[in-house]
């Protein structure tokens, strides 16, 4: 924007007020990361002494050493790799398909797809019927209860099916004039073109799936096989500043018989480190289209 | 006479289509049948609440027992916990979540240095991407007795004489889910309010420095203003989603000592419902919430519609 700007008092104390409070703002945003970060690299006997701020203070590898040798921590890391990467896989394909069929404006089904599809935007079952019917499904216990309930979501859909609005319809026109079947347009020509806004319901998907825990806890929490990270790291801020939890006591134990220490605090950290960078790596590219995923999703029928 | 012509005519024209588009059909019903299934069937269940629901049995073996778990349901003083609890988090969450991003946005819009500004935006985002399990897990930290930041500060700017206990308040309780909120989402309810600015007319602004306004003058007397639409329409929708204050947010949070403020609707559900096995009396509670919220989004929409927006139905 380019806006005339007149040099006055009352400018200058803006500017300060402005910078001062938005540096404020990333000391707020960004301290509890670094600190979290320092604890998880500091000794944690020495942690415990308190005084820990920005850098470690006695730098210790321990922390992450005896987590990961935990099997139960590498485990639960597989398994939520293994649900974000298949959920992200199949949400993006299953929307994309349906959305294309949509996005058809002959298509016999179009206004029964789309009106059940945003109906489930405002109605909602509940915990309980929920919790039944993925029960009686057998789901519980079950690795595709991470996969199979979530596979198409109407906002998701709303956003692609817009953007598929906005291709011109020459490009698909001529595959159909050759005598093209729908899904090879679908997947010769729609699909690579929906690639932005693939990308960006991509991200979205598996930001949630790394996310989640509460389907691990209602649905799986039984089978410690299919227990993943976010669950794990609940269960410990759960046991809060004790040494109650099975982790915690199994760690303990671990070091006992060593010169080394764990307490309750460092393997939080360490925990909220192991899961948070994973965000980190992917955030400069959710960062590219998020906004773009926002406009968007505001974009209606 | 002509409709029992067309009739059988429009009739075949239908199948042929239907036979013409059996791609179509192939590569969407399947996901009908799939969003049926997960999304419309969990509804079915809702009979349950008007039963004696026993796990084991079928749907249709059940005792039934009319709406006898709904006058529970308003006859337990918790309930009535439960629902000031959601209101008040709702509201303080949507009224500091919005007035932060506003600020945020008006921030951010006077910051010139094109390398600071996208920085500050970049690492305001950031926290909206992280779970609420570790967001819980930095605000514990952040307010623990035993060396957090919120305590040191305080103490060494002496303020407090000793650590405060703040997670052990039931008073604060609200207050730190609306702060810890705002902490994680600020940045990312900004972005919407930075595009409303990023699409005002420059006229307008180069029209009042000629006028002699200066930069607060502009901010108060145009950028508030072109906003306004954004923000009432904002506001009015989020007024549908009050009933759903979040939950991991509290569950995470919370403790016995504060669990009566703390209490929002899907915590209900699992301590007085789901972990007593009262099925249907979670259920019941399920029922009061979704409907609720329904009636709370429709009248939302009707309002932004009569406000001559565009509703989102």
């Amino acid at each position: 924007m380019n806006r005339i700007h007149y040099k006055g008092l009352g400018d200058t104390i803006i500017d300060i007020v402005v910078y001062v409070s938005l540096i404020f703002l990333i000391i707020v945003t960004l301290y509890p990361f670094l600190n979290t970060l320092a604890v998880s690299f500091n000794d944690a006997l020495d942690s415990s002494r308190g005084g820990i701020y920005l850098w470690p203070r006695k730098f210790s590898l321990y922390n992450y050493k005896s987590l990961l040798d935990r099997k139960q921590i590498f485990h639960a890391s597989l398994v939520s790799v293994g649900r974000t990467v298949l959920s992200t896989l199949f949400c993006t394909f299953s929307t994309a398909m349906v959305a294309y069929t949509i996005s058809r404006k002959d298509f016999v089904l179009r206004k029964l797809v789309s009106f059940i599809y945003v109906l489930t935007m405002y109605i909602d079952g509940g915990l309980v019927p929920t919790y039944f019917l993925i029960r009686s499904l057998g789901l519980t216990n079950n690795f595709w209860v991470y996969v199979l309930p979530g596979l198409v979501s109407a906002f998701n859909l709303i956003v692609v099916r817009t953007y598929i609005n906005g291709l011109p319809d020459s490009l698909t026109e001529s595959a159909r004039v050759d005598g093209a079947g729908e899904f090879l347009i679908f997947w010769k020509i729609v699909l690579p073109l929906c690639k932005p806004v693939l990308a960006t319901i991509a991200l979205f998907v598996a930001v949630d799936n790394w996310n989640a825990w509460f389907d691990t806890f209602l649905y799986n929490s039984a089978n410690a096989q299919l227990s993943t990270l976010q669950y794990e790291l609940m269960k410990v801020l759960q046991s809060a500043n004790t040494m109650t939890g099975s982790l915690l006591q199994a760690l303990s134990r671990a070091a006992a018989g060593t010169s080394n220490t764990i307490t309750p605090r460092a393997i939080r950290a360490t925990m909220t480190v192991i899961v948070t960078v994973p965000i980190v790596i992917v955030y400069p590219f959710l960062q590219k289209y998020f906004v773009h995923g926002l406009t968007l999703g505001g974009v209606k029928e | 006479m002509n409709t029992s012509i067309t009739l059988p005519r429009r009739h075949n024209k239908l199948w042929d289509k239907i036979k013409r588009q059996k791609a179509l059909i192939l590569m969407s019903v399947p996901f009908l049948v799939h969003i049926i299934i997960f999304k419309y069937v969990p509804i079915w269940g809702w009979l349950m609440a008007f039963q004696n629901y026993w796990p084991g049995k079928g749907l249709f073996q059940q005792t039934w027992v009319g709406f006898e778990n709904f006058r529970l349901l308003f006859k337990d003083v918790v309930f009535y916990q439960v629902l000031r609890n959601t209101l008040a988090m709702s509201i303080i969450k949507l009224v500091m979540g919005t007035v932060a991003s506003i600020a945020l946005a008006l921030a951010i819009n006077e910051v010139r240095a094109v390398k600071f500004k996208k920085t500050a935006q970049t690492i305001s985002y950031l926290p909206h991407f992280i779970s609420w399990v570790v967001a819980a897990n930095l605000v514990r930290d952040a307010l623990s007795t035993d060396g957090g930041i919120i305590n040191q500060v305080l103490m060494s700017l002496r303020i407090i004489k000793e650590p405060i206990m703040f997670l052990g308040i039931p008073k604060m309780f609200w207050w730190i889910i609306g702060i810890s909120h705002v902490w994680k989402e600020v940045g990312w309810g900004a972005i919407i309010y930075l595009a409303a600015i990023a699409g005002i007319d420059p006229a307008l602004y180069e029209a009042a420095v000629i006028d002699g306004a200066g930069r607060l003058k502009q901010m108060w007397y145009i950028t508030l203003p072109s906003i306004r639409p954004t923000i009432s329409i904002l506001l009015i929708m989020n007024m549908g989603y009050l009933m759903s204050s979040g939950f991991e947010q509290q569950y995470l949070l919370q403790n016995g000592r504060v669990i009566d403020y703390a209490r929002v609707f899907a915590i209900y559900e699992l301590d007085y419902g789901i972990k007593m096995m009262r099925y249907s009396f979670a259920t019941a509670v399920g029922i009061f919430k979704s409907v609720v919220s329904l009636i709370l989004v429709f009248a939302a929409n009707q309002i932004a519609k009569r406000w001559g927006q565009e509703g989102l139905m």
